[in-house]
């Protein structure tokens, strides 16, 4: 999709930059004309790092807007055909969306992505806190410090913030049904920030069921996610066994008992010959009559080879023609055609059957086995329904809800959940939520700041104050008094083992145990180490020089 | 200009269509040549040293770059200008020849040019200007052979080399764990060297980047790495004591080379094509079978049916893989790569001790690590980071930690770095030219002069006040006359170079100040540019 929202004027006026060039030309004593190509340009020292502060920085304020429970939804339209919109609250797809020009905004998108691709949330989280550390590291700059002094306190900041963290997370892989509510509990804080808010337990649950079910496993392909509109976001629901969107043969068996399944990756249409160069020449009608009945003849060959597995219900991922179908449904067998590729794996991981693309050993080939097979109705849609299944491993999850867009919100929130408590289940160290991870991260970096000799403590003390920008974010987003109440976080938190953190429902400071909001450490740390990464990486930058864009040929 | 006439008064045409040429000579083309030069060279000045700032670069096609590594900067920079072009290749050059230094190459050149161009300014002739210069480069080279060091170590005692690497990457964006990072590629270029004959091919170290995790999750791998997965995804994911089959044959029915036609006008024929078929597929996957193989590895894609029977017959199997990567798991299993099934026999197969699938983060990306291999001479390098840009800069990081490791077992010689070596050069220079006649003398010292620009630079880049520190150092080297004394980029209160284990490689160093003489000689003799002034 093609979203066309461009940041404007990142760069410095374009006039003030044609004085700048004149400027140097004409204090060269000499007559280059010039060293790039047309159209390149060269952005130097102060102006250069302005050009990256100033990207970084409109990148970050343009999400700021959406963090926290009560931030706000952005409609993206695209530019392609038809102008679709989405509505969305989830960083990572808001800035995957934008045409940006900045390089320095681009490195910003980039660990957006990066957050979304390795732990799934906190996509907003890791651009705010990086866009406050260069706000911070800009006002350093303009106080004369080396951005290499501030890089190195913001690294030192950084380790001392993570060992913070280190030592206040709880670890309840011990203790299964505590572990299952913490996970409730995470799932509910992720939940809290999307649409799903109002039935955030509802979808909680179902999350935590799902990822239980795969056992560890961080593959979240096995949890189908399918999204009918129609009925509300409450009668979503999860199913333990597997849901396939498809439809079922004409005259075949609606509903079967202890199905046994093959599930096939293989040609019934015309079984093409694969030896190459084959062609059929023939000279007479009926010579061509006695290779189609040949053909027909391999077909219901093929099929009888099926049928000797002892199956009542076959799977398979490309298309059944007409004749075999009928062919199985005679023999009245279940036929399901065109089921997608990840499909079939999904079928293969729940039935325990293999996917089979030759038929010459019925003896070997494990089946799958299921309970029941029917036909259910969602709304309007027919759906093909496995319960029973034997390897519980994989689930479908379905989603109801008034239109497109809210069903592609309420996905991609699900699926942020789900990806949170899937690394959770890996990692189950977890953390309290609601800016308590940042007051505590900043207190302990305030201290090294005051232990630190020179000038980097000045940089250190600037990452506490970046840290502390976000439960500021969150606290102006639900139109709290940000100030008052970081003021009185602040000094909740000098006590030992201090449990306090924003509450923005009720809209005051609270004990963030009592009130459930967990999130999970792998996340925070995630947000931690790469924003630093990512406004390191940007400080350093002295030059920025930009290649004349490639030229497109006119294809109209 | 360029018109001559004969002895009839008629002009001859030298050049054609004068008017849309624009044409430089003599000193003029001299002059705007070193301003180009110079103006590559200051681009690059401040990214020298462990202080150095990066660029960030924005491509053609909107891709960003940020690195402080000189030759990928100049490589991306869409350089117009023909001299600017030259300092394109110097740096390439040195990145080929030696793989580090390129940035301390093309500031050398730029400080060598803005010298000639005083020389010039008095009156001397370029000539004579790149002679001197000649001379003053044999003098700094000898001088370098003279103060470089032995350096002891062996494959178990590896302390000397890993510091030298450091000394590589702490002016990368990397050096965050410079340590550990050193100790990888130290480790990968042992495993890889051949140290009898003092030689190490670096191609057997691949380098294998995948965006996640942080940098600490870097790891070196004693086997080969495969950006692939098994074609089923019901294979075992794990095979301990594989027995590999490497193929180049697709599991496809054959297709000969030359044009063909099998043409079908019977019923019979239509079924002994069909019979011929499956048993072809039987066969193929039969003969990996026969032969022993538990995995097999293809260079091109399975047919579905071979792709079942492959699985029904418990054989694991990757497909799609690339030709390098093949080349590399035949050399590190010590297999054989086999082009034909008739080939395959049980001798050709390689053996790996562990072959295991392992995926990443929440999308469906999964590698395979190829492990314990028979011949253990293939390594892999695979570097976690927060981002794209961040994986890239740190395989540029370990390229040249590669680099200065290997050219450390080709030759044992080190020199100090921080400057020590230049600012040493610098005195032994100043001090050979007096013994030269002749205008020469003039280019000599300044050669010497500009040799000092690279230990300036270092301090400017470092927040030091340059001629200040420059200076000091120099006293103190010839007053002690041991050149060990650098400039102390990081503050650590000393500028002894051996005590803050500083070290460049002898052969890395004498290429910069030969690679940037022969350039900036190159240049100066240029005294006539000729373009179409169209461009």
């Amino acid at each position: 999709m093609n979203y066309q929202q461009t940041i404007g004027d990142m760069k410095p006026g374009k006039r003030e930059r044609e004085e700048a060039e004149e400027g140097r030309k004409g204090s060269a004593e000499n007559t280059i004309d010039k060293i790039f190509k047309d159209d390149a340009s060269e952005e130097k020292g102060e102006r250069a790092r302005m050009a990256s502060f100033i990207g970084a920085m409109a990148i970050a304020d343009l999400v700021k807007s959406t963090l926290g429970p009560k931030g706000m939804d952005k409609i993206l339209q695209s530019t392609g055909r038809g102008h679709s919109v989405t509505v969305t609250n989830d960083g990572a797809t808001i800035l995957k969306s934008l045409h940006i020009d900045n390089p320095a905004a681009k490195v910003l998108v980039d660990i957006s992505k990066v957050q979304d691709d390795e732990v799934g949330d906190g996509t907003t989280s890791v651009v705010v806190l990086a866009g406050e550390l260069l706000r911070e590291a800009e006002k350093l700059v303009t106080s004369k410090i080396h951005p290499m002094t501030i890089i190195a306190g913001y690294r030192m900041a950084a380790e001392c913030a993570r060992d913070a963290l280190l030592k206040r997370v709880i670890d309840n892989k011990e203790n299964a049904e505590k572990f299952r509510s913490d996970l409730m509990k995470i799932a509910m804080t992720t939940l809290c920030s999307k649409i799903l808010s109002q039935d955030k337990e509802h979808f909680a649950e179902m999350a935590v069921d799902a990822v239980f079910r795969l056992k560890g496993s961080t593959n979240l392909e096995a949890i189908q996610i399918i999204k009918k509109p129609g009925g509300s976001l409450r009668d979503s629901f999860l199913d333990e066994g597997f849901i396939l969107d498809k439809k079922i043969g004409i005259g075949q068996p609606k509903r079967i008992e202890n199905a046994k399944i093959l599930v096939a990756n293989t040609a019934m249409d015309t079984d093409k010959v694969k030896i190459y160069g084959a062609r059929v020449r023939v000279d007479s009608m009926t010579k061509v009559a006695e290779i189609e009945g040949a053909e027909k003849e391999k077909m219901k060959d093929k099929v009888n080879k099926i049928l000797a597995h002892g199956i009542n219900c076959f799977v398979n991922r490309q298309l059944i023609y007409n004749f075999p179908e009928e062919l199985f449904a005679d023999a009245g067998v279940l036929a399901i055609e065109h089921a997608d590729f990840e499909g079939i794996e999904r079928l293969g991981l729940v039935t325990g059957g293999e996917i089979a693309s030759t038929f010459d050993n019925p003896e070997s080939v494990k089946l799958g086995h299921c309970k029941l097979i029917e036909e259910i109705m969602i709304g309007e849609d027919k759906l093909i329904h496995f319960s029973g299944v034997e390897m519980g491993q994989a689930c479908s999850i379905v989603l109801r809800g008034a239109s497109h867009h809210v069903l592609d919100e309420a996905e991609r929130s699900l699926h942020d959940a789900l990806c949170v408590l899937s690394q959770t289940v890996n990692d189950s160290r977890v953390l309290l939520g609601g800016g308590w991870p940042e007051m505590v991260m900043a207190k302990e970096v305030d201290e090294l700041a005051r232990k630190t000799a020179g000038k980097k403590s000045h940089a250190i003390e600037a990452f506490s104050r970046a840290l502390v920008a976000i439960p500021t974010t969150i606290a102006d987003n639900a139109g709290l008094d940000s100030a008052e109440l970081v003021a009185q976080l602040r000094a909740e938190h000098h006590n030992e083992g201090c449990n306090a953190g924003i509450d923005v429902i009720s809209g005051a400071v609270g004990d963030m145990e009592e009130r459930g909001i967990y999130e999970a450490f792998k996340v925070k740390q995630a947000v931690l180490l790469s924003a630093t990464e990512a406004a390191e990486m940007i400080l350093r930058v002295d030059e920025i020089i930009t290649c004349a864009p490639r030229r497109r040929e006119d294809r109209m | 200009m360029a018109l001559a006439f004969d002895e009839f008064g008629r002009p001859f045409i030298i050049l054609r269509e004068q008017d849309q040429k624009t044409r430089l000579r003599g000193i003029d083309a001299q002059k705007a040549n070193i301003a180009a030069g110079k103006a590559v060279a200051r681009i690059l000045r401040s990214s020298l040293g462990p202080k150095g700032m990066d660029k960030m670069l924005q491509g053609p096609d909107g891709d960003v770059t940020i690195t402080n590594d000189g030759a990928t900067i100049l490589e991306q920079m869409d350089v117009d200008n023909q001299i600017a072009k030259l300092m394109v290749e110097l740096s390439r050059s040195q990145d080929y020849e030696i793989g580090d230094g390129t940035t301390g190459v093309v500031v050398m050149a730029g400080a060598l040019l803005e010298q000639a161009e005083r020389q010039l300014d008095r009156g001397i002739h370029p000539i004579r200007v790149a002679e001197g210069y000649e001379m003053a480069s044999r003098v700094a080279v000898e001088h370098l052979e003279r103060i470089s060091q032995k350096f002891e170590f062996d494959v178990d005692n590896f302390e000397p080399l890993v510091k030298t690497c450091m000394t590589t990457l702490s002016s990368k964006i990397v050096n965050r764990c410079k340590r550990s990072l050193a100790e990888i590629a130290v480790k990968a270029v042992l495993a890889v060297a051949d140290l009898e004959r003092r030689d190490v091919n670096l191609d057997l170290i691949k380098v294998e980047g995948k965006v996640g995790g942080n940098l600490e999750d870097t790891e070196l791998i004693y086997g080969i790495l495969v950006d692939k997965d098994m074609s089923h995804p019901q294979m075992p994911k794990q095979i301990e004591d594989a027995h590999i089959a490497i193929l180049t044959c697709p599991f496809e029915p054959p297709k000969p080379k030359t044009k063909h036609k099998v043409d079908i006008d019977t019923v019979e024929k239509f079924e002994t094509l069909r019979k011929q078929e499956q048993q072809y597929f039987d066969e193929m996957v039969q003969k990996c079978k026969d032969v022993g193989a538990t995995l097999v590895i293809c260079q091109w894609g399975f047919d579905d049916e071979a792709n079942h029977l492959l699985m029904h017959r418990n054989l694991p199997a990757v497909r799609w893989v690339g030709g390098v990567e093949l080349e590399l798991i035949a050399i590190a299993t010590g297999g054989r790569i086999v082009p034909r099934f008739q080939e395959l026999t049980t001798e050709k197969l390689g053996k790996a001790g562990m072959v295991r699938e392992k995926s990443f983060g929440t999308t469906k990306e999964r590698m395979l690590y190829i492990e314990h291999c028979a011949n253990s001479k293939a390594v892999t390098i695979f570097i976690r980071g927060g981002n794209k840009m961040m994986i890239e800069e740190t395989k540029r990081s370990i390229h040249d930690a590669l680099c200065v490791a290997r050219n450390l077992i080709r030759n044992k010689s080190i020199v100090y770095g921080g400057g020590a070596a230049e600012i040493a050069c610098s005195l032994a220079v100043d001090a050979a030219a007096d013994k030269y006649p002749g205008v020469e003398q003039y280019a000599i010292r300044a050669f010497a002069e500009a040799l000092d620009s690279v230990p300036m630079a270092l301090a400017e880049n470092s927040g030091l006040q340059p001629i200040e520190t420059l200076s000091a150092v120099k006293s103190q080297q010839l007053k002690e006359n041991i050149p060990f004394y650098g400039i102390d980029c990081n503050d650590v209160g000393t500028n002894d170079m051996r005590e803050q284990n500083v070290f460049e490689t002898l052969i890395g160093k004498q290429q910069q100040i030969l690679l940037a003489t022969q350039v900036v000689k190159m240049i100066l003799k240029i005294d006539d540019v000729i373009s179409n002034s169209e461009y």
